[in-house]
């Protein structure tokens, strides 16, 4: 049967963001899938030559609008390993507790997005809704909705009181409560299971290999989660990756629904144990040498490679971000789909095309 | 950071132990050390510990692609071609310098001092 070059994207109702992908196809099934970048690219990370090491928490913070305060997190965590700063416990606390609102208000936007790409408005708007209500917390408690500048070298910039605590704590349990009234419908409907279901497979094998991270790996069986090392106060709370065994669309969002449940419960164990104390330690000299720090994303592990030459300005800022590492596994999904398909495939990696060119 | 030092003669050796020691390849950073050429480190995983190696390459020589072994690589092997004009022999989808960039960039835009490919009419 005769070959077909496709072009799915740059511009496409289900890409916010511009990826292009050259689909070949028989008839209507895909056979390979080549990808285009290039139509967002920054050059992020080579302003750390003329943005001191402190501005450039600001700049990494707008590598990704979804997860900044995660690409900060990660960034000065990097820094402080270099120049062994020891961050106070109340910081860490607090660090957790703003990355975990940002993963469910991560995971809320694709939850909705993902309910949009097979044609489920209602559902879409029933899960932006429930995020309003995170986007409401983090602009209570840091002054933005998206943007949210809380982290520093050596700690944070703003703390929580008491009473945003006990606020924070009576509007998770409201979006608890209305995340668990859309569960059966995400996870059991037959219009969601029949367009997820066994489409899009990644195996165990082929995740690992393949370099997969985050939901798309964990949605393959593999229970691994760079919370698991620890950082910020992960060490203290309690934490297991949430893991789905078949490394399909379905298993994909059903780790992130999952995970979004999961988060409360981690806001909840923050707040229960966070300590008084300092919000940030002092910092003193310039950074020196390399490091490298991880963290764990909405959309999987965030990975930082930093040089500094003892100077106000840093040598070297490499940022690998979780979309880059899951569109070679993404590669591997598509070929065998329908042509209808490709649209949720494609999503189910919930993919961010500015974290991936930066 | 650790980082233990491999020649280019070893790279696929060693890349290819990680492979078969179960490792998971986490990505590659470029460092572009002046006159002294880059340095490029392979990063690896394996349950969350990290093992990181050092390939330090002139400027202006092609280092063997490991993306044969890992086909993952191929995405930063082509980025780290755009941004500091270093190439890769056997790369398994090569985009020739055009990820990010477009076929008439010449210079390499990460790099501290560029290189310039020059077509046949200089």
């Amino acid at each position: 049967m005769a070959r077909t070059i496709l072009p799915f994207g740059p511009q496409h109702p289900v890409l916010p963001e511009p990826l292009h992908l050259k689909l070949t196809i028989e008839d209507e099934t895909v056979m390979e899938a080549i990808p285009a970048l290039g139509y967002v690219h920054r050059g992020l990370e080579k302003l750390c030559e003329i943005r001191d090491y402190n501005q450039m928490i600001q700049v990494v913070e707008r590598v990704c609008g979804i997860c900044s305060c995660l690409h900060a997190l990660c960034y000065c965590e990097g820094i402080e390993k270099m120049m062994g700063v020891e961050v106070p416990p109340r910081a860490r606390f607090l660090r957790l507790i703003w990355g975990e609102l940002h993963r469910m208000h991560s995971h809320l936007l694709w939850l909705g997005l993902f309910a949009d790409a097979f044609g489920f408005e209602s559902l879409f708007m029933q899960y932006w809704r429930i995020r309003e209500r995170i986007m409401d917390i983090m602009e209570a408690t840091c002054g933005n909705r998206v943007i949210v500048s809380v982290n520093v070298i050596g700690g944070v910039r703003r703390d929580l009181d008491a009473s945003q605590c006990a606020w924070i704590l009576e509007q998770l349990a409201i979006a608890e409560k209305e995340l668990k009234q859309v569960q059966s419908t995400i996870l059991s409907d037959y219009t969601v299971c029949s367009r997820t279901k066994g489409i899009g497979v990644l195996t165990k094998e082929q995740a690992y290999q393949l370099g997969a991270v985050g939901p798309t790996l964990r949605g393959s069986g593999w229970a691994q989660d760079n919370r698991q090392l620890g950082y910020s106060a992960f060490g203290e709370v309690e934490f297991e990756p949430v893991v789905e065994n078949d490394g399909d669309s379905y298993s994909r969002c059903a780790v992130r629904f999952r995970e979004t449940l999961q988060s409360i419960d981690l806001v909840r164990q923050g707040i229960a144990k966070l300590p008084a104390g300092e919000l940030a330690a002092k910092v003193k000299g310039k950074p020196q040498g390399e490091a490298t720090s991880r963290v764990e994303q909405p959309r999987g592990e965030l990975f930082y490679y930093i040089k500094g030459d003892g100077s106000n300005n840093l040598d070297r800022v490499r940022i690998r971000t979780p979309t880059f590492a899951n569109i070679p596994p993404l590669l591997a999904m598509l070929p065998g789909i329908q042509l209808a398909d490709v649209p949720v495939v494609v999503l189910s990696i919930d993919p961010c095309i500015s974290c991936t060119e930066r | 950071m650790n980082a233990q030092t491999v020649t280019m003669d070893a790279l696929c050796g060693q890349t290819r132990k990680m492979f078969e020691d179960g490792y998971r390849f986490l990505t590659m950073s470029c460092v572009d050390l002046g006159e002294d050429g880059f340095d490029l480190f392979y990063h690896f995983d394996k349950d969350l510990t990290l093992v990181n190696y050092r390939l330090t390459v002139q400027k202006g020589v092609s280092v063997p692609s490991v993306s044969p072994i890992y086909f993952c690589a191929l995405l930063i092997e082509n980025e780290i071609r755009d941004q500091f004009g270093v190439t890769f022999d056997g790369l398994v989808l090569d985009f020739g310098g055009t990820l990010y960039l477009e076929e008439d960039v010449r210079t390499s835009p990460f790099c501290k001092m560029s290189i310039t490919e020059k077509n046949k009419e200089g």
